[in-house]
Parts: structure tokens; sequence; C-alpha cells
């Protein structure tokens, strides 16, 4: 068996090239995300002010290198002398937890559809895809704002609302993958050896399928985080006591003019924060494609 | 051993609706593989060949029910596989497994080599973890590999050797019957010969069953102890190796010999260049399929459809001039 | 009279991450009008880089760096971009592998053959179209006049074969290039191309380099063939030479690696380990690592393509 081992120990035949250039969108987004989910974690530590405390003889200062404005409230104060910086820590923590639970139960419920419909095919395809349409007809506000109005504005009931309306990117975009996925031989081996379709499911199909339902998850990170903010701006959201960034928007309306700083420095936290989730995806997705392109 | 052939197949049919709409009307029906019946014994190799569309690939597939069929019977071991219930279907997949084309599609990109060798024995509880991993390792040094392949990633690798992995993981089981569809077409000339040299050598080694399935004749007449040959669907012919390549009978396995080409400028050979299209599975000619391309056509054919007839010991063909 | 086409040292290299990679490698050869050169190899020898090079359609980051290439004793590659489109199509015609990516499939059968008529020839959209008609007859399309006006996926793939070789016939070329016609045929289907092709040649005189890693095809075709490996050409002889007495080890590892009627059933040869990575080349004979010949110069000292014998030239001091 010496032409056996000469094969075996043979360099491969296929040499793969690894780039290591070091993407500026990635090392942006990377740093950026995890600046702001330290902050978000550490928010009791490093907020100089309890969030809900109101300082009436301080209301609507302007941040601290303004003329008006306190050393001791570096992005200034609200109408109701609330620090704002801390009221943005804070916040950040609820608009990330939000965030990212809406989209592990958006991920969740569509992966799971996606791949039945994907994989089964013919009545369940359709009678899912139908369900997908339905939800992809009806404007996700006056859904997110009938279930609101049906339970009650609450955390839970709005992370609920969230995943419920999003899911379907979900399903849509691992349907398509599957599809092709559960063609390839590889899938038809593994039932020949054995497999039966909830294995073949998990261990073959979804592994395969991780690339889009990454690249989604972080698009829909950023999409709900805009999204939360957009419902407490029309007064759907959590309780107005907890500051979340879209809150903060909302409250800071009335102010635009005078005190530009309530909505501002929210809307700031927003933008960065999305963008740092885009440019996160967008690395992603071209990282993670052609390796797995054969 | 139960008595009898290894596998036997009866009119074996699989049918597959095309178009038309929802309703289901003006479907049309491509009948892929058309009541075909042929049998194996333990330890022998029956090639099957013909061009695309022939059905020859379907065939394989259905043997191991990884497609359903529309007709027929499957009895592998004496035990009928249409009949069987799903959780027995699932027991006699350790009989029979399948090596395909493809070397780079019919492995698991996110597996390790050793994960997709060792699933089957974890799904069918053969052997704890370190017995596994033993028997990857012999596993890959039967198919001629260094044991430390097992910790890599298919994309690391070459065709050869993804093939080599994808016949280790169908022995993992050790199946009595394997199913081997174009398992070389995609290979490198000298790489195809390391690979057939090794099925050979496997099938002496173990006892395997071999159905060879190969559109490339001369691959397949050089595995093969008999041979049959599809087309449009039905087999037309069937015979030993020997005699299949000697004294062909039909005429379109006559027409396979002489156009496949030779790297050798003394064989002399029967010279037929065949006329027309391969038909398409989807407007079957009437009578006899080839005759609309058959040299040898006479108005016979072009009526009524020849049945396989005995023309010698064990070789049988199907059509009106023999 | 010299030979229609002549490739000088031809270099190609492609810019890689990690180097450039050199896929023909200094290779020379001709092709005599009228005859058929084969040109045979394994994947990624540089074959089909060479008929890529020759027409001047290395795709980038591919670029010919060092060679010359004589069409009737002109150099294609100081030609300019309009002189090699007027090359192409007129004097060298080119067939590829896959009909369905190099037919546009927007177009019908007929427009694109008259299109390339016109290119090359002027005259009337009428003429032209005769001509393309007159053209699917040649190349045996059945119904031709009905035929021509068919879109390529309308049509099976030996049609669409005969469909490329009538587009790219039309303008008369004295060369034909073929990159594995019919590797992608069924094999009936490939006996009827092959036997067109040999019809196509003899009544048009046409010089054919054809390309393919089929050495049965090559018996079919033939006239002489050339081996290449990795970049490099290790024999070239006369057709009946290479089959009846192979000088290059690797020609005849390629050989003996093949079933062979009077063979079926016993063990084959095979060539050890697998082809080297173009990107590091190692001194010496590229094939030495497989070669069971090779002796210790053969690591260290590039043979060079010498003729052994008239016509039959050979990259290998050791055999005989």
């Amino acid at each position: 068996m010496t032409e056996a081992v000469a094969v075996g120990a043979a360099r491969p035949a296929i040499a793969r090239t690894r780039r290591r250039r070091v993407s500026f969108r990635a090392v942006f987004g990377i740093t950026v995300l995890l600046a702001i989910g330290a902050s978000a974690l550490l928010a009791p530590r490093l907020a100089p002010w309890d969030p809900a405390r109101q300082m009436l003889l301080k209301r609507l200062r302007p941040p601290a290198w303004e003329a008006r404005g306190l050393r001791e409230h570096t992005l200034g104060t609200d109408h109701l002398g609330r620090d704002i910086l801390s009221r943005i820590l804070h916040g950040g923590r609820i608009s990330l937890l939000v965030g990212l639970s809406a989209v592990a139960l958006a991920a969740g419920l569509g992966v799971t559809l996606g791949l039945c419909a994907g994989f089964f095919g013919g009545r369940t395809d359709a009678i899912i895809m139908r369900i997908v349409d339905v939800f992809l007809a009806i404007p996700y506000i006056l859904l997110a704002m009938g279930v609101v109005f049906a339970l009650g504005p609450s955390l839970l009931n709005v992370i609920l609302v969230m995943g419920a309306t999003r899911w379907v990117q979900f399903a849509r975009i691992v349907r398509a993958d599957v599809l092709s996925i559960r063609e390839r031989e590889f899938v038809t081996g593994a039932r020949a050896r054995g497999n039966r379709s909830g294995r073949l499911l998990l261990r073959h199909v979804l592994p395969n399928a991780l690339t889009p339902i990454i690249v989604v998850a972080t698009l829909e990170l950023a999409f709900m985080i805009i999204y939360e903010s957009a419902l407490s701006f029309l007064g759907l959201g959590v309780q107005p006591s907890t500051p979340t960034w879209g809150w903060m928007l909302s409250d800071g309306r009335n102010y635009i003019a005078t005190a530009w700083w309530l909505a501002t420095f929210p809307g700031l936290a927003i933008m960065l924060t999305v963008l740092a989730v885009n440019l996160l995806g967008d690395w992603l997705r071209d990282t993670l494609d052609p390796r797995l392109k054969i | 051993m139960t008595p009898g052939p290894l596998l036997e197949v009866q009119d074996l049919a699989k049918r597959f609706e095309v178009g038309g709409s929802w309703l289901g009307r003006h479907r049309r029906v491509i009948r892929a593989v058309d009541g075909i019946s042929f049998s194996l014994e333990a330890g022998e190799t029956l090639g099957l060949v013909g061009e695309s569309g022939c059905g020859k690939s379907t065939t394989g597939r259905l043997i191991l029910r990884l497609i359903e069929p529309s007709a027929g019977r499957i009895r592998l071991e004496g035990r009928d596989l249409l009949g069987l219930p799903a959780r027995e279907l699932w027991a006699a997949r350790r009989r029979m497994q399948i090596v395909f084309q493809d070397p780079y599609g019919s492995l698991n990109p996110r597996m390790r080599v050793g994960q997709i060798i060792a699933e089957p024995l974890a799904i069918y509880h053969d052997a704890d973890a370190p017995a596994r991993r033993r028997r990857v390792s012999e596993l890959l040094e039967l198919v001629g590999l260094d044991p430390a392949f097992a910790l890599r990633y298919p994309h690391e690798l070459s065709g050869g050797q993804r093939q080599r992995i994808g016949i280790a993981a169908a022995l993992a089981l050790d199946p009595a019957l394997i199913v081997a569809d174009e398992p070389v077409s995609a290979l490198d000339v000298s790489v195809q010969a390391q690979v057939l040299n090794l099925l050979m050598d496997l099938r002496r080694r173990l006892g395997l069953t071999y159905l060879f399935i190969s559109h490339d004749l001369h691959v397949v007449l050089h595995m093969s102890d008999r041979v049959a040959v599809m087309y449009l669907g039905e087999i037309v012919e069937l015979g030993p190796r020997d005699a299949i390549h000697h004294a062909p009978r039909h005429p379109y396995t006559r027409v396979l010999l002489s156009a496949v080409p030779v790297a050798d400028r003394t064989l002399r050979r029967e010279r037929i260049v065949p006329a027309g299209e391969v038909a398409s599975p989807l407007a079957l000619p009437s009578g006899c399929r080839f005759h609309p391309r058959c040299p040898f056509v006479i108005d016979r054919c072009r009526v009524e459809a020849p049945a396989l007839r005995e023309v010698g010991a064990g070789h049988r063909a199907a059509c009106h001039l023999i | 009279m010299p030979p229609l086409l002549q490739v000088e040292d031809l270099v190609t290299e492609f810019r890689t991450a990690t180097g450039p990679l050199r896929a023909v490698d200094r290779v020379s050869f001709t092709v005599d009008r009228g005859e058929v050169l084969g040109l045979v190899g394994e994947s990624g020898c540089g074959k089909s880089v060479t008929s890529l090079s020759i027409m001047r359609l290395v795709p980038p980051p591919g670029r010919i760096t060092a060679g010359r290439i004589l069409l009737d004793g002109e150099d294609l590659l100081v030609k300019d971009a309009e002189a090699m489109r007027q090359v192409r199509g007129a004097r060298i015609g080119m067939v590829f592998q896959e009909p369905m990516t190099s037919l546009n499939p927007v177009f019908s059968i007929g427009d694109q053959i008259a299109s390339a008529a016109l290119a090359h020839s002027g005259g009337g959209r009428a003429a032209a179209w005769e001509r393309a008609v007159e053209m699917l007859h040649q190349v045996q399309v059945p119904a031709p006049r009905e035929r021509v006006r068919d879109y390529p996926h309308q049509l099976s793939g030996g049609l669409r074969q005969r469909a490329m070789l009538a587009l790219a016939l039309i303008s008369g070329p004295r060369l034909l290039i073929a990159d594995e016609p019919t590797t992608a045929l069924d094999v009936t289907i490939q006996a009827q191309i092959l036997d067109l092709l040999r019809r196509l040649q003899a009544e048009r005189g046409m010089a054919v380099l054809m390309i393919t890693h089929d050495l049965g095809v090559v018996a079919e075709l033939c006239h002489r063939v050339a081996v290449i490996y990795a970049g490099r050409i290790v024999e070239l002889a006369p057709v009946e030479r290479i089959f009846a007495r192979p000088l290059h080890p690797y020609t005849r590892g390629l050989l003996r690696c093949l079933p062979h009627p009077r063979r079926f059933g016993q063990p084959l040869h095979s060539i050890e380990g697998a082809p080297p990575d173009s990107r590091r080349p190692s001194a010496g004979c590229r094939f030495a690592p497989r070669c069971p010949h090779a002796i210790e110069s053969c690591r260290r000292d590039e043979p060079a393509l010498e003729a052994r014998e008239p016509g039959h030239l050979v990259a290998c001091p050791v055999t005989t």
C-alpha cells in the first residue's frame, strides 16, 4: 500500500488561499458593537446618575461644552432634569435587550418554518408560504399597534410583537437556501447512511444554511433597534418610565428647536449602533460565503 | 445467508410528472425508468450503461429507495424493500450503500472527514466513540488515505481524495451492496485509474457486490462481470461482459461500442455512425424506442416494441432482428 | 511552406495573491496547413489557457508575458485590438466545450451566424442569412431552413455544438481551435461530431488545434499530438508513434491507466501522486516526483524538448 500512503501524504491538490487582509468595516463594526455592548452591560456602574432621577432645578441644561452646560451632566439634561448620558446608557440596555430577544424570536420561528417549508415542500410549503404572504401584506406597524392595544404595552409584548412580525424575513431566506441544499448529493448520501428527516434537517441542512441566517440576523438586529424606537416613538413601546432610545426621541421631539440635545444624542446612538451592525453584517456575508463555496 | 440472488428487481418503474397547471391538466409524464428487471448475485458486478436520459442513475436511487418507485418489486437478500415500514427500511439501509459522481457535492462541507465517515456508525449505535474513531482510521487506511485525514474538511482535499472518502463512508456499515453512480466520471484519467483499482481491490477483499453505473462504456466493461445496456428507460440488452463486448446483439449496443473512441489505432472495430439525436423521454417513439436512430430498422420496429429474448447463455436482447 | 501556426516559447501567467502562476510555461509547437494537432493533458495542465492565448482571449488576471504566436508569419501578439478582432472569426475559428454558455441565449442561431458572416465579409442581410442556412446544412443540422430560427435552448446538445461549428466556420477560417468540443456530449453524439469534424477538415483543408483530455478522441481525429503536463509540452509526435511507442513516462502512464478493450478486468496502471501546484514550481522536471524512472539529475535540471527521432520530440533524457 505504498502508493496509498504516498497519495495520502501528498500535498492536497487544492490549495486554499487564505486572505489575511483585515477589513476596516469589520474592525469598526466589531469595536463599536463591543463598546456599546460593554456600556450597556456596565450601565449601572458607568452611568453617573440614576436615569429616573428628576432634578428639576437643573432641567434643560445643554451639554457640558456649551455655555450654560454643567460639568456633571456631560450630555445635558432633559425637561425633567434627568441626565441624558445616563439615560442613553440605560436606554442602550433596553434597546439591545429588546433587539436581541426579538431577533432570537424571529430567527427561531422563521428558521424553523423556513426549514420545514423548503425541505418538505408540497402541502407544508404551500401553507407556510401563504402564511408568509399574509404577514408580508400587512404593514408591520399596524400589526404592532393592533397587538399592543390588545395586550397592553410591556417589554415582553414589544419583543413578542417584533419577533412575530419579522420572522418572515428569515423564513423566506432559509426556504430559498434549503431548496437548493436539499438537492445536493451529500444530503442524499446522508439519507442513504441512515439519517432520517429530522436529523437530516438539523445536522446536514441547517449548518449549511447558516450563512444567510447569520447575515439576516445582523441586519435584523439593526432593524429591530429602529423598529423598537419607532414603536416607542409612537407611544406603543415599553412603559414611559423606562428610558429607551425611541422614547427619548419621542420626548425630545417637542424640544428640537430649543433643546436639540434631547433628541439628537439618542438619535446618534441609534445611528451608530445600526451602522456598526450593518457593517458587521456586510463583512460577515463577504467572509462566510466564499469559504463555503466549494 | 439467504439463498438466491442478493438483489432482485422486477418491472421497476418510475414516472415523473412535469409541467401542467395546478389542477392537474396538461401534465406530461416522463417514464424515466419503464419496467426493468434484473438480478445480482452476491459478489458480482453488474454494469449499467447508457447515455443521458436512459434512466440508469434513477435506477440506482430507486433500488436504495432514495427515490420512491412508481411500480415494481425490489428484493434485497430475499426481503421485499418496497413493502417495508419506515423503521425496517431504515434498518435495511445498512446493507445497501451508494457512492456518487461528484466529489465536490457529495460530502457535507461543514463536517470533518472523520465525522462524515463515523456518522452512520453513531446513528446505528454500532460502536462507542473510541471504537468509532478506530473504525474511521481503519476505513481511511482501507481506501488508501492517511488516518490523519479524519481531521480535515472536504474542501482541503483533491477530487480523488474526496471520492475515496465517499467510498469509506459507504463502507462504514459493512454493506453487502454498493451502488456506484458514475464514481469516476468527474475525475482526471490518472486519478480515475487509482479509484477504479481501489474499487476492484475492495470488491475482492470485502466480497462486495456492485451495481456499477456509468456512461463510459469502457469503464463499465472493465469493471463488470455482466452488463445491462439502457436506452430511454428500458434495458435493451443484458449479458456477460465478454458477450456484450464481442458479440453484441442489440443495434444500440453495437452503436455504442462503435462510438466510443479508443486510444489505440491498431484496434479493428465495427464502424457505425449513429443517426439522429438521443430522443427525449417526453416524446417516446412508437414501437421500438430506438427505431428512429437504428441503422437496421425495418417496418415492424416502428409498430411493435420488441421484448427481451434469450440470445445466448444469460444473454438477452430486445430486438426484432435476432 | 511555413506552418500556418507557429507558437514559440509562449508564457502565460496569472497574478494571484500568492504570486504569479505560470499556466503556460514556454510552450512551442506548430500546426501545418490542413493538419490536426491534438493538445492533450489532464485538468489544470494549461491546454485551455494555451488556446485562449492564441486567440488572445485570456481572462484577467491572466497575461501573456512572453513568446510569439505567428499566424501565416504574422505575430498575433503585436496586433492591436481591432486587428485581432479581424483575425478572430475570419482567420481563426473557435469552438468551446459548453455551447450553452458560448452561444448568446437571446438571439437565434441564424442571427448569430449571419452576424458573424456580415462582420467579416459584408454583403446584405439576406445574403448572410442564406449563408447561415447553407452553413447549417454543411454541419448536418436537419431541416436547416426551419432550424435557423431556433434559439440555443431549443436545441439539443449535439445540435448546439453543430451550430457552434457553423458559427466558427462561416467566415472560412484556415485554423479551427476546438477546446474540448465533445466532452459534454453523449458518446453517440460525440461520434457524430468527430465524424463531422473529420469531414469538414478534409473538405476545407482546414487546420485544427484539438484540445482534449481524451486520448481516444486524439486517436480518432489527430495527425500529430502534443502532450502537456504542468504547463509544458513533454512529448510531441505523430499520432501513430505516440500510441505505438510513447517515450515520455507521463505519456506512457496516461496510456496505461486507461481501460483497454484487450485488457478489461485487469488492474490498471496508475500514476502515483497528484499534479504539481503551479504556484510553486520546483526545480528540474515537473513530472519527477511521480516518475518511476526519475534519477538524481531529473530533480535538478529541467529537461529540454528534443527530437529523439525526426518528428518525435520528448522532454526526457532517461527513457528510450
